[in-house]
């Protein structure tokens, strides 16, 4: 998938992965689609959870080998 | 209307203060207006680590010094073991990469997260702004109260 902005939160323990992933969709600009990395065992529902409540969009996700990929499109 | 999150932290102790900040920064990443309101043993958790000079009565001055000076000298709520059980909690708390008390109200004032000292317990305790580390808000209940009322979320810890 083509991404405007990797993130990468592995190894970085809650509430990192989502405070980093917030700094950086500000950075974006609307439509753009964002690469998160985390290794955190939560992240897959923290993912979805603050993508709908932030009004982004989760275009999809993947686990592989205790690394879950995150990519979200700022709206 | 961004949505609202507040939280009072009424403990002293570290392991309810690490949540509270947690919890602080992520509604602050989920673009939340946050706002913790620090009242009682709480207001430790803002001290300065060093002695601060103030002119004070007795009772504050020995309220002062039996007090934990800060973040960084709470005891746990459960297993404090004489402050033996602090350390082995930062102890794992490194080993898995999470962030320090410190670290947490640093990172929640970096995102805007409002810290509220409430005056009243402050004057009880004998605490002066002085001696709390910068940045703060001073209030009492009515402000809290201004901030609750508009917000879904609202903790007491």
């Amino acid at each position: 998938m083509k991404t405007d902005l990797t993130v990468d939160t592995k190894g970085m323990a809650c509430p990192m992965p989502i405070v980093k992933a917030k700094k950086a969709l500000d950075s974006l600009q609307s439509g753009q689609v964002m690469e998160v990395l985390s290794t955190d065992k939560g992240s897959i529902n923290d993912f979805q959870a603050w993508v709908k409540q932030t009004k982004h969009e989760l275009l999809s996700y993947e686990e592989d080998n205790g690394i879950y990929k995150f990519y979200v499109r700022k709206i | 209307m961004a949505e609202k999150t507040t939280i009072v932290l009424f403990s002293g102790d570290l392991d309810k203060a690490i949540a509270a900040f947690i919890i602080a920064n992520g509604a602050a990443a989920y673009d939340h207006e946050v706002t913790i309101f620090f009242t009682f043993w709480g207001l430790n958790t803002l001290r300065k680590d060093e002695v601060v000079k103030t002119r004070k009565g007795p009772l504050e001055k020995a309220f002062g010094w039996m007090m934990p000076r800060g973040a960084r000298k709470l005891g746990l709520s459960k297993m404090n073991f004489g402050g033996l059980g602090p350390q082995m909690i930062k102890h794992v708390m490194k080993k898995h990469n999470a962030l320090s008390l410190p670290q947490l109200i640093e990172l929640a004032q970096e995102q805007g997260v409002k810290l509220v000292a409430c005056t009243m317990t402050m004057d009880l305790l004998g605490l002066q702004k002085e001696e709390l580390i910068d940045g703060l808000e001073y209030a009492g209940v009515a402000a809290y109260l201004g901030d609750a009322v508009d917000a879904k979320v609202n903790l007491f810890i």
